[in-house]
């Protein structure tokens, strides 16, 4: 699972109020390695919820990645910071699309409930009675 | 300019569609609705000439006909006649300026002799060629790797009963290649030899044609709600979109068939980069966060109707028993408790997939999916397709399946935003459905119309008319 797919998810349990942020829980992560796409970043970015992005890199260990506020766009598609190695882009690319949780959980945040990352694959199928 | 565009004789109700969109893809927005399309004359529409005008220049047409799986070729047509004496009069007539640029001693080139609905032996092959002497040729005969090919296509004034569409003449065609579709994709990418395939994997050529109604290109997200072995999404991925998937059966996403053969093997067979999610999760609760919308460029998929393969959603076993008591799960089992599923009717489906797609589709996005059709006792469809206030119906293109149903290629465009109001009469809907679900899984039940035996007990076959047309 990518930091992107958790970005999208929420917990659709009943009694959940919005049932988000989701909770990361890692045990069990690794990177692959995905071709940069600026415009691709550019189109998904005004969709990202920064805050839950940058809890996403502090659960599984990456506190240093991204900054608490989101960089200016100026900044993040600067002229060539594709290229720079460690600059913004580079490093949003890396968060979103790179980072892929193999083992873990997904929590939610008003009831609890644990939705299970396994091989790679959230399982967010709600159990008959959460309906 | 207007170009000839043959087609391969089949799918013929995908065959415009599928320029139109590359069109729009190659072109901008908008692009489709001014390619405009002429028959030759004396052609059915069913025959494989056709006469486009796309907009833009040479290079859109090679574009369009490099990317496309149905397109032979685009030509630039030098002449046309119904006896080779009109020809020649005919490709005489057409400028020296369009012509000697493709003829000077510097290029390399190669005439093929091409036909549809006969065959020409290579010794009549021969003799056409050799009748070419009044184009001067000055470039070198190149047969491997031509610079320019030249094409005659000959197609005769055979009867109409033969499955071929009725030409009432002969005619023939001289043109200039501009470009041709890559039809090596199929046996690279042919079902049979993909490791992980299901009963219902889609076939490749189709889904490469489905990829194309979607727009699939470098920079896009395209996303399948019913993934399944990943069928679709192999293709969107061959065209450079990154792709995203979800499937309510755990074992099909998660497990495939061992470590080696799975959805994430599908990809590394073909060396495309892998979906960058796969979840399990159910099409009728679909877990978006709240406030997302408009993330992917296009939504491409086969929803399961209920012929082959029956559409299932949570909340088993209380609808399926008609017991009013909820169903609780032992918290002792809760860890590896696996949720009993029901039938989910093609209605709600459909409903549940046009809403999603209405959401997180983005503006001018796409929608492109199957709808089964019953076809009625003279062999036709007359449908009523789904609709949604977000969406227009562009194409609609018809696969004959059997002589009772058909499936239906729909792409939809979005073209109103979703809103509060739109949100509120889905969860109307989506109610109404819940608490009806019997009857909607009743009236929407394919399976029995597909395959009940026929009443009077003659098989079907025999009413089925010679031309084959939409068959092929």
């Amino acid at each position: 699972m990518r930091l992107l797919t958790h970005n999208m998810l929420a917990s659709n349990v009943r009694g959940a109020t919005t049932g988000y942020p989701l909770t990361l829980e890692a045990t069990n992560w690794c990177t692959k390695e995905v071709e940069l796409n600026s415009d691709f970043i550019r189109g998904l970015l005004p969709k990202i919820d920064w805050r839950a992005l940058v809890a996403a890199t502090r659960a599984i260990g990456l506190p240093e990645l991204l900054p608490e506020e989101q960089p200016p766009e100026e900044e993040i598609f600067a002229e060539g910071a594709a290229d720079v190695e460690g600059s913004a882009i580079r490093r949003i690319h890396h968060a979103l699309l790179e980072v892929h949780v193999q083992e873990g959980s997904l929590v939610c945040p008003d009831t609890s409930r644990c939705f299970p990352i396994n091989k790679g694959i959230p399982n967010m199928m709600l159990h008959e009675d959460e309906v | 300019m207007w170009y000839l565009c043959v087609f391969y004789h089949r799918l013929l109700d995908y065959r415009r569609p599928e320029v139109e969109s590359l069109a729009e893809l190659f072109a901008g927005p908008g692009a489709r609705e001014s390619v405009e399309w002429r028959m030759p004359e004396n052609h059915h529409v069913d025959s494989p000439f056709h006469l486009v005008r796309l907009p833009g220049d040479e290079r859109l047409a090679a574009q369009v006909a490099n990317r496309s799986l149905l397109v032979k070729g685009v030509y630039e047509l030098w002449g046309y006649g119904t006896t080779y004496e009109e020809l020649e009069k005919s490709v005489r007539e057409y400028p020296d300026e369009r012509k000697l640029p493709f003829l000077v001693p510097e290029s390399s080139f190669k005439i093929v002799i091409d036909s549809f609905g006969k065959v020409i032996s290579s010794q009549e092959q021969n003799e056409i060629i050799q009748s070419l002497t009044y184009i001067p040729f000055k470039g070198r005969v190149n047969l491997k790797k031509p610079d320019h090919r030249f094409f005659v296509m000959e197609t005769d004034d055979y009867g109409s009963n033969n499955g071929l569409p009725p030409v009432v003449k002969r005619s023939i065609f001289f043109g200039r290649e501009v470009g041709a579709a890559d039809r090596h994709l199929l046996p690279t990418y042919q079902l049979k030899s993909r490791k992980y395939i299901g009963p219902t994997a889609m076939d490749a050529e189709m889904a490469f044609l489905m990829a194309n109604q979607g727009l699939a290109s470098p920079g896009k997200l395209v996303y399948d709600p019913f993934v399944g072995t990943g069928s679709i999404l192999v293709a969107a991925a061959h065209f450079g979109a990154m792709t995203m998937g979800a499937d309510i059966d755990i074992r099909v996403v998660r497990d495939g068939r061992g470590p080696n053969c799975n959805v994430w093997s599908n990809f590394e067979q073909y060396k495309l980069p892998e979906p960058l999610c796969l979840l399990r999760a159910d099409n009728n609760l679909p877990p978006w966060r709240p406030g997302l919308k408009e993330m992917f460029d296009a939504i491409i998929c086969d929803p399961p109707y209920g012929v082959r393969a029956g559409g299932r959603k949570s909340g088993g076993r209380k609808l399926i028993k008609g017991v009013k008591g909820p169903y609780t799960v032992p918290d002792e089992k809760r860890d590896n408790h696996i949720p009993s599923t029901a039938p989910y009717s093609l209605a709600e489906c459909v409903h549940d997939l046009l809403h999603l797609a209405a959401r997180m589709v983005v503006m001018g996005g796409r929608l492109v999916f199957f709808y089964p059709v019953l076809r009625g006792e003279d062999g036709t469809a007359n449908p009523q397709f789904p609709e949604h206030p977000c969406f227009k119906l562009i194409t609609s293109s018809e696969q004959i399946l059997s002589f009772r149903y058909s499936r239906v290629l729909l792409t939809m465009v979005k073209v109103a935003p979703y809103t509060e109001e739109i949100e509120k009469l889905a969860a109307e809907r989506h109610r109404e459905f819940r608490e009806n679900h019997q009857k909607w899984m009743e009236e929407g039940n394919l399976h029995s119309a597909v395959f009940e035996p026929a009443q009077d007990g003659k098989p079907d076959r025999d009413s089925k008319p010679k031309y084959r047309g939409k068959y092929v």
